[in-house]
């Protein structure tokens, strides 16, 4: 019963800084119709310079993130503004191309940070690192639980910047019709850079929080930009509120995998999840809730 | 009177074919100016290239001082014009109060965001108990009152309705040409599209025929109502 419970907390925990990263990419996915196969990299890119800034200056990673998440925002800005809409602009090109694009552009970032910091394992040992406090039998490591209530209070933040102000309503405009967003005078391609870089702002924060659990490592964008995938694949292309379930889901998922089958299984416990969801409920939980 | 606006030998090219040719027209500020035509005309095409969906090969496009078509799209609407498309193009998944706040981002509009919303609702009572409504989930009618007036939110000068009356019941249909009379009777001048000659031609001030692309004919409401190959053409009789 312990053990369940455990499992059940720490799939929990980790859950909400997944759905912070598939919230990211759904985000990106759900503007320009176009899956961001860099978005783990990018999230990588994040965790050096909070790194570098811990390395360095001996900045706190979660302090660190009001530096890092801007950078990453005007790094995502600038992929989407130089890199991706000019594909668009041709009309040879398909659009499945700039998906391509998204692929080089991880390469790019991980080697890049291979040559700067070579492949060595960095990590930031921080004082509560390996904190952990009891609450009747169960153990909570202290920077999962911060990471939680963090991801939970961005959650509530990218909900409100979305429903309640122009620039978000004019974000969920575009998504939905760019056509029609264009006729209340919304400059789309702007939108997109900008989405492109609050994509990218969310899962740079993701990536700041997670440093203290995580090794970090240039190739470590891969299975995060995989994990990104299965997210929104669950949740429903495109569905932010589907990007909480998924990030929970698969948190859930992968701790119970670990726990119950074994720990090598844990990044597998995903795909396979992937698979089912995509043979028996196409679409997602966007099916099932409606947003 | 002064000039709202002033199309000056358009020409528009389709997909390598010729959709507008020469055509050029004016609107009077004040003024309810129908575009007639039948299906392919070019009408549509007409308030596309006014609205910088589509751009021109040659002439030019005059919007109260404002040449529109050196402007990208997202500009346009900005000169308090608003563009009120065929087949609504409402935000389905989005509540009709929040299709009517997209409709004021200028900032000018926004500062009587509060204000306008009200009127609109005064327009369209309707509307008032349907606020939070999806407005994927409304009639057609409802959708085009949203329609209207989410462009009415933008404080236009001028307002661009295309085929407003499509697919609407004929009472449905009535009711949209008398808001569009109200409308222009609180000073907003229209540019209407329609098939639905005769309802069109009892409203408006003046009127262009359109065929293949081309202005065939012009004159007022009664003028082209009186005409002809327009009884002939367009009204069945």
């Amino acid at each position: 019963m312990e053990l369940l419970l455990q499992t059940l907390v720490s799939g929990l925990l980790k859950g909400g800084v997944y759905a912070l990263i598939g919230m990211g990419m759904t985000l990106i996915m759900g503007v320009m119709g176009v899956i961001n196969l860099a978005h783990g990299q990018i999230m990588m890119v994040a965790m050096y310079i909070t790194y570098s800034l811990f390395a360095i200056f001996g900045i706190d990673p979660y302090l660190s993130m009001a530096i890092g998440a801007p950078t990453i925002f005007v790094l995502g800005a600038a992929i989407q503004r130089y890199l991706l809409n000019p594909l668009m602009r041709i009309e040879t090109i398909l659009p499945e191309n700039q998906v391509l694009m998204t692929v080089g552009i991880g390469m790019v970032l991980t080697e890049s940070m291979r040559i700067i910091f070579t492949s060595d394992y960095k990590s930031v040992q921080v004082s509560y690192s390996n904190a952990v406090f009891f609450l009747g039998g169960v153990s909570f490591s202290m920077p999962l639980v911060i990471d939680f209530f963090l991801a939970v209070a961005m959650t509530c933040a990218l909900f409100w910047f979305l429903i309640r102000t122009d620039m978000g309503r004019s974000i969920r405009a575009t998504a939905q019709d760019k056509e029609a967003a264009t006729l209340m005078g919304i400059d789309t391609e702007r939108i997109t850079w900008i989405t492109f870089g609050i994509g990218s702002a969310i899962v740079a924060m993701a990536g700041a929080m997670l440093l203290p659990i995580f090794y970090l490592y240039p190739d470590i964008g891969g299975p995060f930009t995989r994990k990104a995938f299965v997210i929104c694949i669950l949740g429903g292309l495109g569905s932010t509120v589907g990007a909480i379930f998924g990030g929970i889901t698969l948190g859930l998922a992968e701790a119970f995998g670990a726990t119950y089958i074994a720990m090598e299984f844990e990044d597998m416990i995903g795909l396979v999840i992937f698979i089912i969801v995509l043979l028996f409920l196409p679409g997602g939980f966007k099916r099932l809730t409606g947003v | 009177m002064t000039t709202m606006l002033e199309v000056c030998d358009l020409c528009v090219r389709y997909d390598g074919a010729n959709a507008l040719r020469d055509v050029s027209f004016d609107v009077m500020a004040g003024e309810i100016v129908v575009l007639l035509g039948s299906n392919g005309a070019g009408k549509s095409t007409v308030i596309k290239t006014i609205s910088g969906l589509v751009k021109p090969e040659s002439g030019t496009i005059t919007y109260d001082g404002v040449r529109l078509d050196l402007l990208p799209a997202s500009k346009v609407f900005s000169h308090h014009l608003a563009h009120v498309p065929e087949g609504r193009k409402l935000f389905h998944e989005m509540s009709v109060e929040e299709n009517l706040i997209l409709g004021s981002l200028k900032p000018d509009a926004k500062e009587k965001r509060e204000e306008t919303l009200k009127r609109v609702y005064d327009l369209f009572p309707q509307l008032k108990n349907l606020s939070g409504q999806a407005a994927g989930n409304l009639s057609g009618g409802e959708q085009q009152m949203v329609a209207v007036g989410r462009g009415l939110m933008g404080l236009p000068k001028m307002i661009m309705l295309d085929e407003p009356s499509l697919g609407l019941s004929p009472k449905l249909a009535l009711d949209i040409f008398r808001i569009v009379k109200t409308i222009n009777g609180e000073g907003v001048t229209v540019l209407l599209v329609e098939q639905n000659v005769k309802s069109s031609l009892a409203i408006c001030h003046r009127g262009y025929v359109l065929e293949n692309g081309r202005i065939i004919m012009s004159g007022t409401g009664s003028e082209l109502a009186q005409d002809e190959r327009v009884k002939e053409a367009y009204l069945g009789i």
